[in-house]
């Protein structure tokens, strides 16, 4: 493969309806979706990071001794309080403030 | 200096990718494209194609890794057809909203049930509203010309929208023509400077996400979404400007010229018109020739670009007579009848005289469609253009 040459790559001369780019998280809110929020025990936490892995929309955050989910992103899949080894994350339902 | 080569449609549409200088081809055999998918290969062994050739481990991947290539400023070819293009379907599908001006051929093939390798329109005509352009050829020499002018379509910035060029199956990928190969310095002139990601370069130094989840019942992500299929619907519109003007600058250059979207043969002071769609066109006009000696005032219209439709052309050619049979190569089940009738009957729609139509259908699996089954053609054509409307769809391979 021939490598690409640098271009300058300026953005205000593209149309806006080409293909549909993102560089930066703007558009979605997925933590709109959430009907439960993991809760973790910070006691349990043992940061061994099951739930970054696990988690699809990648938005476990490091603390400085325990992991949590970002709640903008986050949409209340309970994977990441599934797989969690020592229990720590628990669901719990969202309700109207 | 150009050259003159014997071969099939296969080799053809391969010596018109070489032409093109592709950086990326991917293949994945399968009947009737196989030995397009070998040429190409070949060509990559012997350095006639100077490009990375993937050995996918399916259609699937072929046209992901394509993607891939593109946004990353590659100039990327593959084909495909029948189950193979059926089991790209989901990568088909994102191609064109991706604006990626990919081009691949079809070497069209029926099916899939009851299970067929043979030729018939089945496959592409499943996929024409994926937002493809469609393109279909008549002889080998078309598929070695269109694949070319199919990179500047596909590329051109009023357009970026994958291509489809498509070649009718055993008749075409397998018959074998004596044609001209274009000059590489005149076709590289012709192209010009290939820039197939201006819109949205892979970039290291810049990360984005290419096609991030859009829309929803809030925001303005229904709004966006709204936006980027206008968008798709303006590059299709475009492309009917385009089609015209490429195809213009390559009869001016290499001296053969196309019909770009719709071809009128011996239309002029016809009563009545068959209208056909890719290789059984040859046969239609000798059939035209035949009764026109007779003395039947009969026309053809051919469809060569059925996406974007050409609603203007057809309506201007249909406007020039007072009855038409459709020959289709493939059956739009919904309708009971093929797919080109279907959509013709729209462009009847706005013209200000009522017109009977009939659709045949013709030439599945295989089955050729000759020049006698044209003639019966006309004929039926004729008794509706005299008031004697038969009911369709007349099946001409029973």
């Amino acid at each position: 493969m021939r490598r690409q040459a640098r271009k300058a790559f300026d953005e205000s001369r593209i149309p806006n309806d080409l293909c549909p780019i993102a560089t930066e998280l703007t558009v979605l809110r997925t933590g709109d979706w959430r009907a439960e929020r993991p809760v973790v025990d910070r006691d349990k936490c043992v940061k061994c990071a099951t739930c970054w892995t696990y988690c699809p929309t990648q938005c476990i955050v490091e603390k400085e001794t325990w992991f949590e989910a970002g709640l903008e992103i986050c949409k209340g899949c309970g994977i990441c309080a599934q797989e969690c080894p020592h229990h720590a994350i628990t669901m719990i339902e969202e309700v109207e403030e | 200096m150009s050259k003159t080569l014997v071969c099939d449609g296969n080799e053809a549409a391969a010596w018109g990718v070489a032409l093109a200088r592709p950086d990326m081809v991917a293949v994945y055999p399968i009947t009737p494209q196989s030995s397009l998918a070998e040429y190409i290969s070949q060509f990559v062994a012997d350095g006639i194609i100077k490009a990375d050739l993937m050995d996918v481990e399916g259609e699937h991947s072929v046209l992901s890794v394509l993607q891939g290539a593109c946004l990353a400023g590659a100039r990327t070819f593959t084909a495909t057809c029948g189950q193979g293009l059926a089991f790209m379907f989901e990568p088909y599908y994102r191609t064109p909203p991706l604006r990626l001006p990919i081009v691949m051929s079809i070497v069209t093939r029926d099916g899939i049930t009851p299970q067929s390798v043979w030729g018939g329109q089945q496959d592409a005509m499943t996929v024409r509203e994926a937002g493809w352009i469609h393109m279909y050829c008549e002889n080998a020499q078309e598929v070695l010309d269109t694949v070319v002018m199919a990179y500047k379509i596909a590329e051109h910035r009023d357009v970026m929208i994958p291509v489809n060029v498509n070649h009718d199956g055993n008749y075409l990928s397998y018959g074998v023509e004596k044609l001209e190969l274009p000059d590489q310095e005149e076709v590289d002139a012709f192209l010009g400077r290939k820039d197939t990601n201006w819109h949205a370069a892979l970039d290291p130094e810049r990360p984005m996400a290419v096609d991030p989840l859009t829309g929803g019942a809030g925001g303005a992500g229904p709004a966006l979404f709204v936006r980027y299929r206008k968008g798709l619907c303006k590059g299709m519109q475009n492309a009917l400007k385009v089609i015209p003007e490429v195809h213009e600058e390559w009869a001016k250059r290499f001296g053969r010229s196309y019909a770009p979207l719709v071809e009128e043969y011996r239309l002029e002071d016809a009563d009545y018109a068959v209208v056909t769609i890719g290789g059984m066109t040859g046969a239609g006009k000798d059939a035209v020739d035949l009764a026109r000696e007779a003395g039947q005032r009969v026309g053809l219209i051919k469809v060569k670009t059925f996406r974007p439709f050409p609603l203007e052309a057809l309506r201007k050619s249909l406007s020039k007579v007072r009855a038409v049979g459709v020959v289709d190569r493939s059956v739009s089940f919904g309708w009971n009848s093929g797919p080109v009738y279907q959509e013709l009957l729209s462009a009847l729609y706005g013209l200000s005289q009522r017109i009977p139509a009939i659709s045949f259908i013709g030439g599945l699996a295989g089955a050729d469609i000759t020049i006698e089954h044209f003639s019966r053609v006309i004929e039926t054509t004729a008794k509706a253009f005299k008031g004697e409307v038969a009911e369709g769809p007349i099946w001409l391979n029973e």
